[in-house]
């Protein structure tokens, strides 16, 4: 039981900080203590990490519901590592526009939470309350500036949205339960397999498949399940954007790929037509609607649903033969989540600095950034050309590991639309590089950035150029990781 | 020796680099500073790569060939993929020409350039690292790491240093490369699940998808668009005027003189070396295309009124030769059609070679040569110039060697080149090989007529009394490098000969062709 205990340290170390950040605040005086809150915040979620990174190599359920694998614990590592991000990034950002930090850094540590719990879970019930805590949590963050009209509109929105897709999914796995009579993902693949299922109900799989799609889409914000998605990461303060559009997402993808593969292998013709299709309808959509936003911050938003698209192809391209050999689509959306996400918010966290420095994020706002700093020009430069998949970037590492599973299944008019789209999308963030750099006017002064924000910027940037050139290292994490599911 | 045969392509390689990471902590304000160590530090790779120009071709005569100064180091070993570098003779002439153009152009910028000095030189020579990397390389992905690399500052260097249209130029020069590089990608990719590598030196031994003609042309087109938008040739060719001549004078050059060779050295690395026998399939393709280029490149020409958007078009028409004779070789390697002598498949190749190399000094002479008239007349305006050769004599006598050694007059450099590629083509392709001819004509006729005799001949436009001075020292510096190379090779060809020559043979012996 100790043993086990232990297994669960990463989840007892974001309680436990959130519990001190919570008491904290009420002795912490504002003014004196910038770096409390946060930093209290940072220390947990380090310490989290450190006990997921040393753990990874694990493989064994705790507790009937959770799994102590390499899978689940290189997500936990992802989350933490990119919610420290938006720590850092967004401290200041939160201080100026709200006075309720300890709130907002124990609700951010209980999102973490909840995702350490998705991703590990392999009983449906313990999905179901791991994404419906991460669920509502999101809709607080979302609405968290409570003077904001925006703010509120998005929690609202979002919050509607999700309201249904989580009822849907429910549904969904209430099917999954009515024809194999079990909630274990384990259980229900066996059952599948050998037919010892509710025969007069087999019919129902498909629309099963369907409803669970749905739930698991509006996390990752697939077409056409999206639509709050552009709206929340408008409205939301930024760094909740970027949690959102980040690790929030990835999630939807982690349950994605250990439904699909542990629990429904035997249903994979239903998902893998349906996955198909979805990733060429959000990579198109996505992108066609991206190509003509005026503001920076709803580009990204809509680039961000693009992006589903493309992680989509790792799970479209999932061949059940080689697991724990590179290319084989669980490790593309491993990969993917892992480059996309640190990538993505180091997006948002110019964004949200040139919010502050310039008064707004549309692309006028970003006109000459160049001259007037330059690191965050650069930094905005490099975080673009690995989103549009430029080596030796991360985004670059990304895109060749979700391009290739799909290569190898043969997809080819799948591999075409989605090279396509890459076209389309260099071509949107191209017109943020013109703005920055071939735009000469002066039209603000110089942005100053705060030192959370350059320490969160350099991690972003150092990220993204480790990711692409040891990649080596990185796919083999991810690789195995993947294997780690299966229990390979 | 040991050491310098592992170590000098990959110092050839990172030294720009390197030089750039430096750039960036040299204080904005110094600019001459910056000039000058740029340009110091370009030396180094060309001193090195003209030492292994030499030394390679002194192997030759000796008799060892093929692929030297390799190193490889384990990089993605789960997917096969290494840091492989290593050259031939296709290679090391292209990357002494690179490191030669590199250098040249950063000691005219130094003069030229005024305006954010600092980016300049960090772009240029992070473009020059991914430059060599592309003719070093002998792994796939590494290979499209660099192809990506060079991509990036040359956006820049269009987009800021470049003239009204730049933005435009710029983003269209992207993209199109683009669209064609994630098409080689998909290629590689496939090429690994059918062999299990990316090594190409492992790749060029197995030939894949010899049996596989479908899968094989599909891997074989999604190459050929990469490169083909690259080269450019008819009709991906749209993105190349306008970058061009929106280009600040070095971006021309190094455009014009390096990356268009960068789409045939693939021709040769990757098409005819991984995929002969797609190769020879389609090696009519590749012929008609390149005769339609040569032939509508020169008689767009012909339309131009603006100087620099003409010899953009001209590379059109002088990259088809190269593809004409590419694809002559590969229709004969098809054997399909008989012809009399067995060498005309390697006179092709020598012929394309030699295009290559010579081109890339041809028209990076022209491109210099309309910079410098550019920054004394702020205009490409063909018909507002005339009667310049009373004014400015020795401008007016470079740019007629640079004129002449691109129509191919005997003598100058170009000359060689053409007379190989379509005494090759002639015996293989001969009605395509006549229709090319065509464009031969044409060209004299457009640099005699279009350029010498509005510009140079005819009445002087007052309009610019006192306005055009003759060239100064830093430009003389520039182009007579160039100058005597087309005159050297124009006149003694043979060393260079020779070394393409056993080049070609080489290759075409590795893709299987029985002399």
């Amino acid at each position: 039981m100790v043993s086990q205990l232990i297994r669960l340290l990463p989840e007892l170390i974001l309680v436990i900080t959130a519990i001190i950040v919570i008491l904290a605040d009420l002795y912490a005086r504002r003014r004196t203590a910038r770096w409390l809150l946060p930093g209290v915040t940072l220390v947990g979620l380090a310490a989290s990490l450190v006990a997921a990174f040393v753990q990874w190599a694990a493989r064994e359920p705790v507790a009937f519901t959770l799994a102590a694998d390499s899978f689940a614990y290189f997500f936990k590592m992802v989350a933490a590592l990119v919610v420290m991000i938006v720590v850092l990034a967004g401290m200041d950002y939160m201080r100026e526009r709200t006075r309720f930090l300890g709130e907002f850094y124990a609700l951010l540590l209980v999102a973490t939470l909840a995702i350490y719990v998705t991703v590990a879970a392999t009983d449906i019930i313990m999905l179901y309350l791991g994404l419906e805590t991460l669920s509502i949590t999101s809709y607080v963050l979302t609405g968290f500036l409570r003077g904001d009209k925006r703010s509120n509109e998005a929690a609202v929105k979002y919050f509607l949205y999700g309201a249904a897709a989580s009822a849907v999914m429910l549904y969904g796995f209430s099917l999954l339960y009515g024809i194999t009579g079990t909630t274990d993902l384990q259980e229900m693949a066996k059952r599948l397999t050998s037919g010892e299922v509710m025969g007069s109900l087999v019919w129902l799989a498909w629309p099963a498949v369907v409803l669970v799609t749905v739930g698991f889409g509006f996390k990752a914000s697939l077409v056409p399940f999206h639509q709050w998605a552009p709206d929340a990461y408008e409205g939301a303060p930024t760094p909740v954007t970027m949690f959102l559009s980040t690790v929030s997402k990835g999630t939807g993808f982690a349950v994605m790929a250990r439904v699909f593969v542990s629990a429904l292998p035997a249903l994979s013709e239903y998902w893998l037509s349906l996955t198909y299709g979805l990733a060429i309808l959000t990579m198109t959509l996505g992108n066609l609607v991206a190509l003509r936003q005026a503001s920076v911050k709803r580009m990204l938003a809509y680039s961000s649903v693009a992006h589903a698209g493309f992680i989509l192809m790792g799970i479209v391209g999932i061949s059940a033969a080689g697991a724990t050999t590179p290319f084989s689509g669980i490790d593309g959306v491993l990969m993917y989540v892992l480059a996309y996400a640190i990538t993505n918010a180091g997006a948002f966290a110019v964004v949200a600095a040139v919010e502050d420095g310039a008064g707004g994020a549309s692309f006028e706002h970003f006109s000459g950034l160049i001259a007037r700093s330059p690191f965050l020009a650069a930094a905005m430069l490099i975080f673009l050309l690995s989103l549009a998949g430029i080596p030796p970037l991360a985004g670059f590492a990304a895109k060749f590991f979700v391009f290739a599973p799909v290569i190898r299944q043969q997809y080819y008019v799948l591999a075409v639309i989605a090279l396509v789209n890459a076209v389309v999308a260099a071509g949107y963030y191209l017109k943020v590089v013109k703005h920055m750099f071939f735009v000469e006017v002066n039209p603000n002064g110089a942005i100053s950035l705060s030192r959370g924000m350059e320490i969160a910027l350099w991690a972003c940037i150092v990220g993204i150029f480790a990711v692409g050139i040891f990649m080596n290292w990185f796919a083999w994490l991810a690789t195995g990781s993947a294997a780690g599911m299966l229990g390979m | 020796m040991a050491l310098f045969d592992q170590w000098v392509l990959t110092i050839i390689l990172f030294w720009p680099l390197l030089a750039a990471i430096i750039v960036l902590f040299i204080p904005q304000d110094q600019e001459d500073r910056i000039r000058r160590f740029s340009i110091w530090m370009s030396m180094v790779p060309l001193i090195l790569s003209t030492l292994v120009f030499v030394d390679y071709g002194v192997r030759f005569l000796q008799g060892t060939g093929g692929l030297q100064y390799e190193l490889q180091v384990a990089w993605i070993p789960q997917l096969g993929a290494s840091y492989h570098v290593g050259a031939d003779g296709l290679s090391v002439p292209l990357i002494f020409l690179t490191a030669l153009l590199t250098t040249l152009s950063l000691y005219y910028s130094a003069r030229t350039i005024h305006h954010r000095v600092k980016e300049f030189f960090f772009l240029f020579l992070l473009l020059e690292t991914g430059m060599f990397g592309v003719f070093m390389a002998l792994d796939l992905v590494l290979f499209y790491v660099f192809w990506e690399v060079g991509l990036v500052p040359m956006f820049f260097l269009i987009g800021i240093w470049g003239h009204e249209n730049r933005e435009y130029a710029a983003i269209k020069f992207f993209l199109y490369t683009l669209v064609g590089s994630v098409a080689m990608l998909l290629a590689f990719l496939a090429l690994y699940f059918v062999t299990g590598t990316f090594d190409i030196v492992k790749l060029t031994e197995i030939k894949p998808l010899a049996g596989n003609l479908w899968l094989a042309s599909l891997v074989f087109f999604g190459i050929f668009l990469g490169l083909a938008i690259k080269v450019p040739s008819w009709p991906f060719h749209t993105w190349l005027p306008d970058a061009h001549t929106e280009a600040p004078t070095a971006g021309s050059v190094i455009l014009a003189g390096i990356l268009l060779k960068l789409g045939a050295y693939g021709f040769l690395r990757l098409l005819l070396g991984i995929l002969p026998h797609a190769f020879a399939y389609w090696g009519w393709v590749i012929v008609g295309l390149g005769v339609i280029s040569i032939v509508y490149g020169a008689f767009v020409c012909m339309a131009q009124t603006n100087l620099k958007r003409l010899i953009a078009y001209s590379s059109v028409s002088h990259m088809g030769y190269v593809l004409l004779g590419l694809g002559a070789a590969g229709v004969a390697l098809s054997g399909t059609v008989s012809f009399f002598d067995k060498n005309s498949a390697a006179l092709a190749i020598d012929g394309a070679l030699l295009q290559m190399f010579n081109h890339g000094i041809i028209t990076g002479a022209l491109f210099f040569l309309v910079g410098i008239l550019y920054e004394r007349a702020h205009t490409f305006d063909l018909t507002r110039f005339g009667g310049l050769s009373g004014k400015t004599p020795y401008y007016y006598g470079i740019f007629m060697v640079a004129g002449f050694a691109s129509l191919g007059l005997p003598g100058l450099a170009g000359f060689w080149a053409e007379f190989f590629v379509f005494r090759g083509a002639f015996d293989i392709v001969r009605i395509w090989a006549a229709i090319g001819v065509i464009g031969v004509v044409v060209t004299a006729a457009y640099i005699l007529w279009r350029i010498v005799q509005s510009v140079f001949l005819g009445e002087f436009n007052t309009e610019w009394e006192g306005k055009l001075w003759d060239m100064t020292g830093f430009e003389k510096v520039t182009l007579w490098p160039l100058v005597i190379l087309m005159f050297a090779i124009g006149l003694y060809p043979a060393p260079l000969v020779n070394f393409f020559n056993r080049a070609a043979v080489e290759l075409l012996t590795q893709a299987g062709f029985m002399f």
